[in-house]
């Protein structure tokens, strides 16, 4: 159904689960290393292995991590929570039950405030966040699909086994409406920038360290129970969440619009066609047999360890822009292009480098963001670090180059010629500061010119353009053109 | 039967330590008795002659080169229960399911056995998974009661009581999850220890239910039995239900009680542990060992714990449940039995399902079964959570008790050994062994068996089970210990060396 259509006659409600992968050196339970790509079954050990006898021992670190993503997204933190088990056979669960947290999540009741690009905040409810182990990886070889209906055999890989997970979980999301897709994109990014700045997890979509999970429903106008709903997985990148969610409203738009039923169901994520597919059919849904896990103790943080935690929150990215906006004086809707074009931190990273926000600012949106379209890439992907455009900035502020000679740099450091003072070097790039030699262009100018020059010396100052003009052409833009331009009247007794 | 054989762990210990006789000699006497007497009494599941020799000849060439003892026990033989991870030595929990697994680890129990010196002859016989009260459920046939071969050596630790009573190690380990070491201690007339939950590492001790596992120490003598408690125990950060507090000071109190004085000290009696189902000689050898603690100075005070009626029950919940999650790993994937691994029209799911019902045995799939049935949505709260509030009444049926007594005795177990075979087909008839064993592995408390005689009517073995708080584990040392030398004055010499020779 055509998405117009959809969202005049249903009202969209989402439910957001994000898998995020800690960065802790060592396994959830077990003192295995985490490292990312290492060769199949290298960082494993009895316990991640699941081996009769082996038991668990929780990693501090990780909780300590939960807790701060808890507080950062304005939960309650449970002053006791225990680990359950939820029992499951798959062959890339080593235990055949992971170790997770069921009716005890380490925090609950948050919200995360999203902007969205027009600058529209969106509130969304966080119901809880849990700390689990992360499930092995299997590999299904043969096969049309690479799933593992049809694979000839599987390959298994616990390295992963272990890695501890937090699972953030929305309450759901009603009120989007046509926005609804936007929002789920809007709130994932904003929670991997989160979580990047608590410095907790790589946030790799592409790697799997942050895993997205869509349910999404809809219930046509005015109604109040929620419709039946679907839960996407495979939505590895932020684009994605925005697709899977529309292409979902979509599907569902026209089923119901036919008088059809929704089938409570995993659906699959295709990048390539942007659709979903059915996966398994949650009808009889799975009953995990979850119990307290009698392996750990319970959690309890103190309520001082919780306060010296909270202490330790660096600034949030909200409330770092929020500083932004007041420290380079910006309205709101010049934020916001900051914020789309993703400048703000190379900005920021100029001005730390010595240069003043406004003119940090302006190479960034203007020279170099030209820069990035014509080569269709990023702004962050340029070939020019915030050090160098500083220390450009500084080479025209100390006179050394004109504005003129300092794109020419730019461009030189784009190339890959080297830094800026290199680039200076090679491309023989010096302002002509030397007073004789100027003097000598003015002259040769004005004598070139003589009709010009009766008319600066009968008082006629802004005539003098034509003459520094003329003057620039003849240096190739290396002087000084105020410089020039006070030659060129002194010259005429001015 | 030489010597080396019949004496106590402290006195072979002794004897190493002062270079009268080998660790070697010591572990070649027994490996000959094993071999002597083991096809007829079938303690151990695994010999390992080559690794228990290695162990012996490395604590002599110790002692020779002027080193101190490793330990109390440096030298001593143990038979360890197949329960325990051992490194490069099989690991089958008596099951089918892990027929020639060898752990690439060892539990802590089997680590700090070894860092001790004590020298492991073996793996014993088991019911399977420890499910059972008779080493009956065992994949690899039932152990022989030495005392009769035609009867149970109680369970699921058959095989390490069987291994002290025919007189093939005088040290063993066993493992109780509702009464898998005192039972067996009972009817083989041995002594049996479960020490307070978390204060012995489940760190290798393959689960069957995690709240419920303590491992402990087997012996002849309650001074034996707390001398291996002090080289298991301790805190291991590899365990998280460890308690990490300093081990309850048992082998000094176990010294303390050998005095024979217990005035001072108050006994309860268990009201509810007497009555219908009890046998008329395991009654009265519990009457006259109660009479002798009297005679001892002890105060005798009648408890009632009336929670402990529904133990049981609540028990033959908690335990499947959590077994059924914990052996959900028995799954072909990884190690052990596979059953169509190598016929590429199974699936992965297909593969588990038949090694499953390939390797497991009868009682373990009951229990399975049983679990996750009580564990599923819907029935929760009926079932584990029902059980898990009986289990916080007979909590504070004991913490009642403890505020009026030092210790409770009662009977380790209603009956004596029972025919091989007699109970197979009546599950509910084996569960009743652990009605007097269970409520300690509910509230996690301490409790031991030591013999208190013979029952006149079929003359085999009756226990006296002692209970402790938790962490309080040497107050029952103290009475275990002063109540073996009042019987063994009064009874004429150690109840042990009663035990008939093992015919083969
Ligand atoms: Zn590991």
């Amino acid at each position: 159904m055509d998405y117009a259509e959809v969202v005049e006659r249903f009202d969209p409600v989402l439910g957001l689960e994000v898998h995020v992968e800690l960065s802790t050196n060592t396994k959830m339970f077990c003192g295995c290393p985490t490292t990312f790509g290492a060769e199949p079954n290298t960082q494993v050990c009895p316990t991640c292995l699941g081996l009769p006898g082996a038991l668990p021992a929780v990693n501090g670190k990780a909780v300590e991590s939960a807790i701060r993503i808890g507080l950062a997204l304005n939960c309650e933190i449970a002053a006791w929570c225990r680990f359950a088990r939820k029992n499951y056979f798959y062959p890339d669960q080593p235990k055949n039950f992971q170790t997770s947290q069921y009716d005890e999540p380490i925090a609950f009741n948050g919200y995360l405030d999203v902007v969205l690009e027009d600058g529209e905040v969106f509130r969304v409810d966080i119901e809880r966040a849990h700390m689990e182990e992360d499930t092995g990886k299997s590999l299904h070889v043969g096969g049309a699909t690479g799933r593992i209906h049809g694979a000839d055999y599987s390959l298994l890989d616990y390295n992963r086994a272990g890695v501890p997970l937090i699972e953030i979980v929305t309450k759901p999301l009603e009120g989007a409406g046509e926005r609804a897709p936007e929002v789920a994109k809007a709130y994932v990014s904003a929670l991997r920038d989160l979580l990047r700045a608590l410095d907790v997890s790589d946030v790799r979509m592409d790697q799997g360290s942050l895993r997205c999970d869509a349910n999404v429903s809809l219930k046509p106008k005015g109604q109040a129970e929620f419709g039946t709903r679907t839960e996407t997985k495979n939505v590895n990148s932020l684009r994605s969440v925005e697709r899977a969610v529309r292409f979902e409203m979509c599907r569902q738009g026209a089923v119901l619009a036919e008088g059809g039923r929704i089938v409570q169901e995993t659906r699959h994520f295709d990048e390539s066609s942007g659709s979903t597919s059915a996966g398994r059919t949650k009808e009889t849904a799975e009953d995990y047999r979850y119990f307290p896990e009698p392996d750990l103790a319970p959690v309890a943080p103190s309520t001082e360890w919780v306060e010296e935690l909270r202490a330790t929150l660096p600034e949030l990215p909200w409330e770092r822009l929020k500083r932004i906006q007041g420290d380079w004086q910006l309205t709101d809707a010049e934020l916001r292009d900051l914020v789309n074009a993703g400048a703000v931190d190379l900005i920021a990273a100029t001005v730390d480098a010595g240069s003043s926000p406004a003119e940090a600012r302006r190479w960034w949106v203007a020279y170099l963001t030209q820069q990035a379209n014509t080569r269709g890439i990023e702004l962050v992907e340029l070939s020019i670090t915030p050090v160098q455009v500083a220390r450009v900035i500084e080479l025209v502020n100390g006179g050394s180059l004109t504005n003129t000679m300092a794109k020419d740099v730019v461009d030189g450091v784009l190339a890959g010629e080297g830094s800026p003072d290199e680039v200076v070097e090679g491309r023989g790039l010096k302002v002509v500061s030397d007073d004789s030699a100027l003097e000598a262009a003015v002259d040769e100018a004005l004598a070139a010119q003589p009709d010009v020059a009766e008319k600066i010396r009968s008082g006629k100052v802004q005539a003098a353009g034509a003459i520094v003009g003329a003057v620039m052409k003849a240096t190739k833009g290396q002087a000084d053109a105020k410089k020039v331009r006070d030659l060129v009247i002194a010259r005429c007794g001015g | 039967m030489n010597d080396l054989i019949r004496s106590t762990a402290a006195e072979l210990a002794a004897q190493i330590h002062a270079g009268e006789v080998s660790a070697v000699e010591v572990t070649q006497a027994h490996l000959d008795r094993i071999a002597q007497v083991d096809t007829a009494v079938h303690a151990f599941l695994h010999v390992d002659t080559e690794g228990a020799l290695a162990a012996a000849r490395k604590v002599d060439a110790d002692r020779v080169a002027g080193q101190q003892p490793a330990s109390a026990l440096a030298g001593v033989p143990l038979a360890l229960k197949d329960v325990l991870t051992t490194e490069g030595v099989p690991t089958t929990c008596g099951s089918k399911m892990l027929e020639g697994w060898i752990p690439p680890y060892d539990a802590t129990v089997t680590r700090r056995l070894r860092e001790a010196g004590v020298v492991i002859l073996g793996k014993t016989n088991m019911d399977e998974f420890a499910m059972g009260s008779s080493t009956e459920n065992s994949a690899y046939g039932p152990t022989h009661n030495p005392w009769d071969l035609d009867r149970i050596p109680g369970g699921s630790g058959g095989g390490s009581s069987a291994a002290l009573a025919a007189f093939e190690s005088p040290l063993s380990i066993g493992t109780d999850t509702g009464g898998s070491i005192r039972q067996p201690g009972s009817v083989t007339g041995t002594v049996g220890v479960k020490p307070t939950y978390g204060t012995v590492s489940r760190y290798g001790l393959v689960a069957f239910s995690s709240s419920l596992d303590q491992a402990g120490p087997c012996a002849r003598t309650v001074l034996d039995a707390a001398l291996l408690h002090e080289v298991i125990g301790g805190h291991d950060p590899l365990d998280s239900t460890s308690i990490d507090r300093p081990l309850p000071p048992v082998v000094a109190a176990a010294r303390q009680g050998a005095d024979g004085d217990l005035s001072g000290v108050r006994i309860g009696v268990v009201r509810e542990f007497a009555g219908e189902g009890y046998q008329a000689g395991v009654l009265a050898s519990f009457t006259a060992a109660v009479d002798q603690l009297r005679a001892l100075g002890a105060e005798i005070v009648e408890v009632s714990c009336p929670s402990f009626t529904y133990a049981l029950s609540a028990y033959y919940l908690i335990a499947p449940s959590e077994a059924s999650s914990n052996l959900a790993r028995f799954d072909a994937m990884r190690y052990g039995l596979r059953v169509g691994g190598d016929d590429p029209s199974l699936s992965a799911e297909d593969v588990m399902s038949l090694t499953r019902e390939a390797g497991f045995g009868a009682e373990v799939k009951r229990r399975i079964m049983i679990g996750t049935y009580a564990l599923s949505s819907g029935y929760y709260d009926a079932y584990y959570g029902s059980a898990q509030k009986v289990r916080t009444l007979i909590t504070r049926d004991f913490d009642a008790a403890f505020e009026q007594v030092d210790v409770l005795v009662s009977p380790t177990t209603p009956t004596t050994a029972f025919k091989i075979g007699e109970r197979v087909d009546d599950p509910m008839a084996m569960y009743l062994s652990d009605l007097c064993t269970i409520p300690s592995n509910l509230a996690g408390n301490a409790s031991l068996s030591v013999p208190s005689g013979l029952a006149e009517e079929d003359g085999l073995p009756v226990g006296l089970q002692i209970m402790a708080p938790a962490m309080e584990d040497h107050r029952m040392y103290r009475v275990a210990a002063a109540y073996e030398v009042a019987r063994d004055a009064a009874q004429g010499g150690p109840l042990i060396h009663r035990v008939p020779e093992v015919s083969v």
